[in-house]
């Protein structure tokens, strides 16, 4: 077995998780290049557990399988915050978000949002 | 070349062509489908390369919990069905950098392992990942336990606008005689 195929097939994945980060507007999509990348980590740590020997045996492949737990915490709390935007604002495209916290405006939104349940 | 690299080829030039139209598609619902293909070719790397469980695991969270959620993000937006065409932002400075952390990796991969074989370890069973998890690595299991419960509550919080409203506006709700029964129960579940 050639490693180089699987390293390579993980940098290129990586640069495209990177290129999507920044080049996608829609949360959502970001979302879906994170998880690009974090692929990318995945397939490294799968394939550096066969081409190094560590000491303790399968090192590699008990971190991919932590490394899918965090992507599955990241997820849900990723996907509550694109959710709350769209609530507050209407909108998903990340450039769109105000860098500075208006002071009132989120404010009647809530409220209107607590008298409607 | 053997099978396993010719395998590994094959998969991997799935993966990354469905990382592509990924990142490129005009359609979000599309995207999402693209990254179930992506996921699935890497899961089928993972079994080449005889990771078991984490291909079994991979199938499961991934494709299985990870996309649906994400599809559901996308309905939820109300995203509309067709093509799009105000998903992307200005690309040259996105190609850049993109493509020079994807090269330039894969330039250093490629000098530190050329063309070397290794043979292949035993393949990580259920029996042995399991084995090395509870003795070895206990203490991030655990870790990692109190970590998805934190993101679970979280999340909860997040997604709901009546926690984290400041006091006063329980006066004012309370002084509203128009909804006595509603400011009742809202008191009790406070």
């Amino acid at each position: 077995m050639r490693p180089v195929v699987p390293y390579v097939t993980a940098a290129l994945l990586f640069g495209l998780g990177v290129y999507g980060v920044l080049r996608r507007r829609n949360a959502v999509l970001v979302l879906m290049a994170v998880e690009l990348m974090l692929n990318a980590v995945n397939l490294i740590l799968v394939t550096a557990d066969t081409t190094a020997r560590a000491v303790l045996p399968h090192s590699g492949q008990v971190f991919a399988l932590f490394v899918i737990v965090l992507a599955a915490a990241e997820i849900g709390v990723g996907l509550a915050i694109v959710l709350q935007l769209y609530r507050l604002r209407s909108t998903v495209a990340v450039d769109d978000v105000a860098l500075t916290e208006p002071p009132v405006s989120a404010q009647p939104v809530g409220r209107d949002v607590e008298a409607g349940r | 070349m053997t099978g396993a690299d010719l395998l590994l080829l094959a998969l991997g030039a799935v993966a990354v062509g469905a990382g592509v139209l990924v990142v490129s598609t005009k359609h979000l619902v599309r995207a999402g489908l693209y990254l179930v293909v992506c996921l699935g070719a890497l899961a089928g790397d993972y079994l080449v390369l005889g990771a078991e469980l984490v291909a079994w695991v991979q199938v499961l969270i991934y494709v299985g919990a990870v996309v649906v959620l994400l599809l559901f993000a996308v309905m939820l937006t109300r995203a509309p069905i067709g093509a799009s065409d105000d998903l992307d932002r200005p690309g040259w400075p996105a190609a850049l950098i993109g493509g020079g952390a994807g090269l330039g990796l894969s330039v250093l991969l490629v000098d530190a392992y050329r063309w070397s074989t290794v043979t292949m370890p035993g393949a990580g069973t259920a029996e042995r990942l399991g084995e090395q998890i509870f003795r070895s690595w206990v203490l991030p299991f655990e870790v990692l336990s109190v970590l998805l419960l934190s993101a679970l509550v979280g999340a909860v919080v997040l997604s709901r606008p009546d926690i984290g409203q400041p006091a006063p506006q329980r006066g004012d709700t309370a002084g509203d005689t128009s909804t006595p029964q509603t400011v009742g129960a809202d008191g009790v579940r406070r």
